[in-house]
């Protein structure tokens, strides 16, 4: 059978160089970075440089660095954090309706315990509005957090433009940087972000690791009590192998930007353009400017996602739909949803095709060769 | 069968219990390209938020994965609810008993789940019914499984030819304590699991609590065939024909069985002694008839019939009415036949189809219906 991968953004293979890099500090430096001895010496170097590496990457300073266990962690540390570190200065909040859920379920918990929360809608192309976000700011907004880029649809947020609107309010602004790290030059500093949150295996690096940019001087509650590790901001023996496959991934990814962005833009052409040679009746969902080269969802109007879906892994292509699927209860997409409205088809027709490391030119055609004639065959039955 | 097996698609039901899990098994050593799907058709999350076909599902993935199958979930819980739960209630609303693991069968397994798997390419589709598929010269007979105790073609009388020669029945050749073997000798992760029991839907939960939550009951008089007032009722949907327990009629004579119902009234009627001769009847009338390998020539023919689950053949002589319509009648007098229940029709081992049990007929030849059924014909 073949096997074309095409879920990138669901997660990644991991880069040969990130396991060797991995395999190193596995085989030379177990110990405990805490550990005053020399073996908590050796992992501590490894964790420094990380935390150099990654803060130069990101304009930041390496003790706005604190390691998580991934973009979940990462997300409800901004999110959870804020909220109650700054419950004394007012109880609102705003998101939008396209949140990853690790963002999403953590403010309707939020909600649970008396916070307010305000979700912003956003246009069909995904894309939020800065003047509905104005209005919404309130005296006692605390916090305003606005994913970088959808991992759905791979919309881009004006992170720059939000971040401006916020320049002299007391709200902080987090954002959810997990699909648009790589993909995107991204600069804490030059942006007034707050708050970051990124994981490694979107960019093949590790699964379990990930990090929170915290701007210097903002303070967070922890939502984990035990040691004084990440400056007292995350208890935990650090997962120092992790951090350092982590670090690789991250160097990587920034030496390849450009290249990879011309490449998957390259990627999508190409499909689409086999998409047409076949007549394939498809649309593209998101917007048409600000969005991330490797993610291209797309609509065939007529055609049942499920069957889509396992029609095309059968056929031996990897592709997903934003809905949610546990035991067959399909819940359709929240993000398509808030883009085209609770009676839209475009949540139970629409797969999510992405771009990442590993693929050729040759193998995107193939797949879109696959993926055509599996649609045709679909609708015309 | 004209491909060979590894390129032939067999998308395999898979329910999470032994018997499909098997199925499965038994048709990846054959060679088929296998797929297995689990069909949630019912939601039953409770307030903690579980639902016993996650757990199902769970059981499916694990199976799968020790056989080395791709495997989904489908949702047909829309199908089920237009198509089964629908009809169940509304069988209840007219004081019959309906069935229904035979319109699942005919509505969801053979019909929404077959279309899916077609759409993904499938050649065949497999449950695990013990049933068997006979192929002999481009016809295709459903026979009874060889397990005479296992023996589903009662629940599979709606099927027709067009979709048998889509259908495989693995466990067919097998008896019950054989795939528990298979399943044990190969460490399925579902080899020890208990056999589901009751209809899917309701599961281990009280029926009559159930059915309250969906249909009101109407108390009423419980009489005797001669009129005398017995007791009261808890509501006609809760009884079925030849029941004995649940009555609560106290004091002299008995036992009593349910007999008939008068649904205009609201009368229950019972009968004292388990050979009372209300209980037992001639013939019946049935509705949506289906003849699996077509209408018979013959305005009547003779053959067997089952008039429930796990009951003997008796022999019968069927009077074709119209093309899903007939009139049955036995060679001898049977007891407590049920409305709403599935007759299904046998020659030695072919099943040839059945229908619902529409009315019950107390006299040989005629067509006066037991004054006890008669709401029913109107």
């Amino acid at each position: 059978m073949k096997s074309i991968y095409l879920d990138h953004a669901a997660t990644t293979p991991i880069h040969p160089d990130v396991v060797s890099a991995m395999v190193e500090v596995y085989q030379n430096a177990f110990g405990n970075p805490s550990s005053i001895h020399q073996y908590g010496r050796a992992a501590r170097k490894y964790l420094d440089n990380a935390r150099e590496t990654v803060s130069r990457m990101i304009g930041s300073k390496p003790n706005e660095i604190v390691f998580t266990s991934g973009g979940t962690e990462s997300d409800n540390m901004a999110v959870l954090g804020a909220a109650f570190a700054r419950k004394d200065h007012g109880k609102h909040i705003i998101t939008t309706k396209i949140e990853h859920h690790a963002v999403l379920n953590a403010c309707r918990y939020l909600e649970s315990v008396g916070f307010d929360v305000t979700y912003l809608d956003v246009n069909q192309n995904g894309m939020i509005d800065l003047s509905q976000l104005e209005r919404a700011l309130r005296k006692d907004t605390i916090l305003v957090t606005i994913m970088y880029a959808n991992n759905e649809v791979g919309t881009v947020q004006p992170i720059r433009e939000i971040a401006a609107l916020l320049e002299n309010h007391q709200a902080l602004f987090h954002t959810d940087a997990v699909q648009a790290f790589g993909m995107i030059d991204l600069d804490v500093c030059e942006t007034a972000i707050d708050l970051l949150s990124m994981t490694a295996h979107k960019i093949n690096g590790p699964k379990g690791v990930g990090f929170l940019y915290i701007r210097e001087g903002v303070q967070l509650v922890s939502r984990a009590h035990g040691g004084e590790q990440e400056r007292k901001r995350r208890a935990g023996t650090q997962n120092v192998p992790g951090i350092v496959g982590l670090e690789k991934a991250v160097a990587i990814a920034s030496e390849q930007f450009l290249t990879k962005i011309d490449k998957y833009i390259g990627y999508r052409k190409t499909l689409c353009h086999v998409l047409d040679q076949h007549h394939v009746k498809y649309e593209i969902n998101g917007d048409p400017e600000h969005y991330l080269p490797h993610i291209l969802n797309l609509y065939f109007p007529g055609i049942q996602v499920e069957t889509l879906l396992m029609n095309l892994d059968l056929a031996g292509v990897a592709v997903s739909s934003g809905s949610a699927c546990t035991a067959g209860s399909v819940e359709p997409s929240h993000v398509l949803t808030a883009m085209f409205g609770k009676d839209s088809d475009r949540a139970y027709s629409s797969i999510r095709i992405s771009f990442g490391y590993g693929l050729t030119e040759e193998t995107v055609e193939e797949a879109g060769k696959i993926i055509a004639e599996t649609v045709n065959r679909l609708t015309q039955s | 069968m004209d491909k060979a097996p590894g390129d032939t698609r067999v998308v395999v039901g898979m329910s999470g219990g032994v018997d499909s899990s098997v199925t499965a098994l038994l048709l990846k050593q054959h060679g088929y390209d296998v797929v297995g799907i689990f069909m949630k058709n019912w939601d039953d999350t409770d307030e903690n938020g579980i639902c016993t076909a996650t757990e199902d599902y769970e059981d499916v993935a694990r199976v799968a994965g020790q056989i080395d199958i791709p495997y989904y979930a489908v949702n047909f819980e829309k199908e089920y609810w237009d198509k089964v739960f629908t009809y169940f209630l509304t069988e209840y609303k007219a004081g019959r008993t309906p069935n229904p693991d035979v319109m699942c069968n005919k509505e969801i397994k053979f019909k929404a789940f077959l279309e899916h798997a077609l759409a993904l390419g499938a050649d065949y589709v497999a449950t695990g019914h013990y049933a068997r598929v006979e192929r002999i010269d481009g016809h295709v007979r459903m026979l009874r499984g060889l397990d005479k105790n296992k023996d589903q073609t009662y629940f599979l009388n709606q099927l027709t030819e067009a979709q048998l020669e889509k259908v495989m029945f693995p466990l067919g050749e097998l008896t019950k304590p054989e795939v528990r073997e298979i399943a044990k000798e190969h460490n399925l992760a579902t080899a020890g699991k208990k056999d589901s029991t009751g209809i899917c839907f309701i599961g281990e939960r009280n029926f009559k609590e159930f059915l309250s939550s969906y249909l009101p009951a109407q108390k009423g008089e419980i009489r005797t065939i001669n009129g005398e007032f017995k007791g009261y009722h808890d509501g006609l949907m809760y009884y079925t024909n030849g029941q004995r327990q649940g009555l609560g009629i106290g004091g002299p004579g008995g036992p009593w069985f349910v007999c008939g119902k008068d649904l205009k009234k609201n009368i229950l009627y019972v009968a004292e002694g388990f050979h009372n001769k209300a209980l037992y009847s001639e013939g019946l009338i049935a509705a949506n008839v289906n003849w699996i390998n077509g209408l018979p020539e013959d305005k009547s023919l003779k053959c067997t019939a089952k008039f429930r689950y796990r009951q003997d053949d008796r022999p019968v002589t069927v009077h074709i009415k119209t093309k899903d319509k007939v009139k049955v009648i036995f060679d001898k007098p049977e007891r407590a036949i049920t409305p709403g229940q599935s007759v299904v029709f046998y020659d030695g081992d072919i099943c040839l189809g059945g229908g619902t049990i529409d009315l019950i007929l107390n006299q040989p030849e005629g067509d006066h219906f037991d004054f006890v059924d008669s709401t029913l014909s109107s």
